[in-house]
């Protein structure tokens, strides 16, 4: 804990509300190598509050990787330059004395910025909506084993799920394309038994509302695998395209 | 037919028509890439065998429609995703950290796609209206010496060399990039068809290549 302190650079976007112009501020901070990339945000904050200026907006809740909430595009990278975290779980010893850091919120015109860093990703929770469910009567808690599975199954139904729902794919992907996402989201349920009744039902409608949300389309870049804080797999993308065409050729729904 | 309009229009399924087109496309490219080869042969074999394709005409302009067809559908719908794509990110990052997550072929689909058909175009031009239309060049059946003279233009050449570079960009993420929009990511077969789909990017590109550099240092002789 005896490290010195960093002087940053730190060039943060700042936005009234959705319908004005955003612009960068500069703040100069030293911080400890040790701190969090968001306690930084928090310091900041307060000291502009003790200055009677407005504090910087940014969503954060469990600070442990697991919620989702907090997501920056830190130098062009979702979450920043390390892979498989959160933005929370990011540390500033992960940066160089003199560095110059930009903080910009996710841009997709299915995310518009509510102030400054916070975006709204209620589009996310619209496709949830949609299908991201299995339907079953509530009852007692069923017996363990009733429906086997096997281990690797459910071992990839647990990495799908795995996604936190932060939004780091369509921050990274140039389309902003939410596909793996809603891959993750599809693929949980497919491969298990409980999933299959409303398969095809649920993919058709939750591309539909992907779609009607304006998120892009997947290039293949695969730069959403790159940044995904929960290294969620594109095969999962592969796993939703071939149920997307199975769908359609199944289903009797002629509307979605 | 409703349903199936609309399944081709949605972000999949507009992926899917790219992706089939492609592999249409790849495949037109190798039975290409073959034809131009017996150049290497010489006039006689060359000049024989675009004689035998003018023989089967018919055919030949059937197949060149529906190649036409798949042609105008590739590149429709790469404009238009690429259009739609742009507008779903909206205003841009100030900083671009894409170099660090996803690589130069993928990203520069477009790019490469739109200097090809430019290419395309002039390519069209040079060869293929000459070959159909020219009637001097058809009665003499002397395609090889057009070929020759067309590339001993070192602006022309080059322009040639430098699209097909960009055709084994294009290639290079095209291929699995289709695999992987049909849903074919299996953990088996998916890294050879990556390797696959790379060796078969360059070995085209490069053998289209081989050809105008081959006839403006050599001449054909």
């Amino acid at each position: 804990m005896s490290h010195q302190k960093l002087n940053l650079t730190l060039k943060v976007w700042r936005q009234i509300n959705a319908e004005s112009r955003g612009t960068f501020e500069e703040y100069k901070v030293a911080v400890s190598p040790d701190s969090s990339f968001l306690e930084m945000l928090d310091d900041i904050n307060n000291e502009l509050e003790r200055k009677n200026l407005e504090p910087i907006t940014f969503e954060s809740d469990c600070r442990e990787g697991i919620c989702g909430t907090c997501g920056l595009v830190i130098n062009g990278q979702p979450h920043g330059p390390i892979p498989r975290i959160a933005t929370c779980q990011l540390h500033m010893r992960n940066f160089k004395e003199g560095d110059t850091i930009y903080i910009e919120p996710f841009r997709a015109k299915a995310f518009p910025i509510i102030k400054d860093l916070m975006v709204d990703r209620s589009a996310m929770d619209r496709i949830m909506e949609a299908g991201g469910f299995i339907s079953v009567n509530t009852g007692s808690v069923p017996d363990g084993n009733a429906i086997p599975i096997p281990k690797d199954i459910a071992s990839e139904s647990m990495d799908a799920a795995s996604c936190i729902g932060c939004g780091a794919c369509v921050a990274a992907c140039k389309n902003a394309s939410a596909m793996l996402f809603v891959s993750a989201k599809v693929s949980q349920f497919a491969l298990l038994p409980q999933g299959q009744p409303e398969r095809y039902r649920r993919v058709e409608s939750m591309v539909k509302v992907m779609d009607e949300y304006g998120f892009g389309s997947c290039s293949n870049t695969y730069a959403c695998e790159a940044e995904c804080p929960k290294g969620i797999s594109i095969k999962n993308i592969a796993r939703m395209n071939r149920d997307y065409f199975m769908a359609k050729l199944k289903t009797e729904n002629l509307e979605a | 037919m409703g349903w199936l309009f609309k399944a081709l229009n949605s972000s999949i399924g507009k992926k899917f028509v790219m992706a089939l087109t492609g592999v249409c496309l790849i495949l037109f490219l190798v039975i290409h890439l073959i034809n131009n080869l017996t150049l290497y042969f010489g006039p006689e074999t060359f000049n024989t065998v675009v004689k035998n394709l003018d023989g089967i005409k018919p055919l030949i302009r059937v197949i060149e429609v529906i190649l036409g067809l798949i042609f105008i559908l590739h590149i429709f719908n790469g404009v238009r995703l690429w259009i739609e794509n742009k507008i779903a990110r909206g205003t841009g990052y100030t900083i671009k950290g894409s170099s660090k997550n996803a690589d130069i072929f993928s990203r520069t689909m477009i790019l490469s796609g739109s200097i090809i058909f430019i290419f395309l175009v002039i390519h069209l031009r040079t060869f293929w209206m000459s070959f159909n239309f020219d009637h001097t060049l058809k009665e003499s059946h002397r395609y090889y010496e057009a070929v020759v003279s067309a590339f001993q233009d070192p602006v022309y050449s080059s322009f040639y060399l430098f699209a097909m570079i960009l055709l084994g960009f294009h290639l290079n993420h095209g291929f699995q990039s289709a695999f992987q929009t049909f849903g074919w990511n299996h953990k088996k077969y998916f890294p050879f068809i990556e390797k696959f789909g790379m060796v078969y990017a360059w070995g085209t590109a490069l053998l289209f290549a081989s050809i105008p550099i081959y006839f403006y240092f050599y001449g054909g002789k």
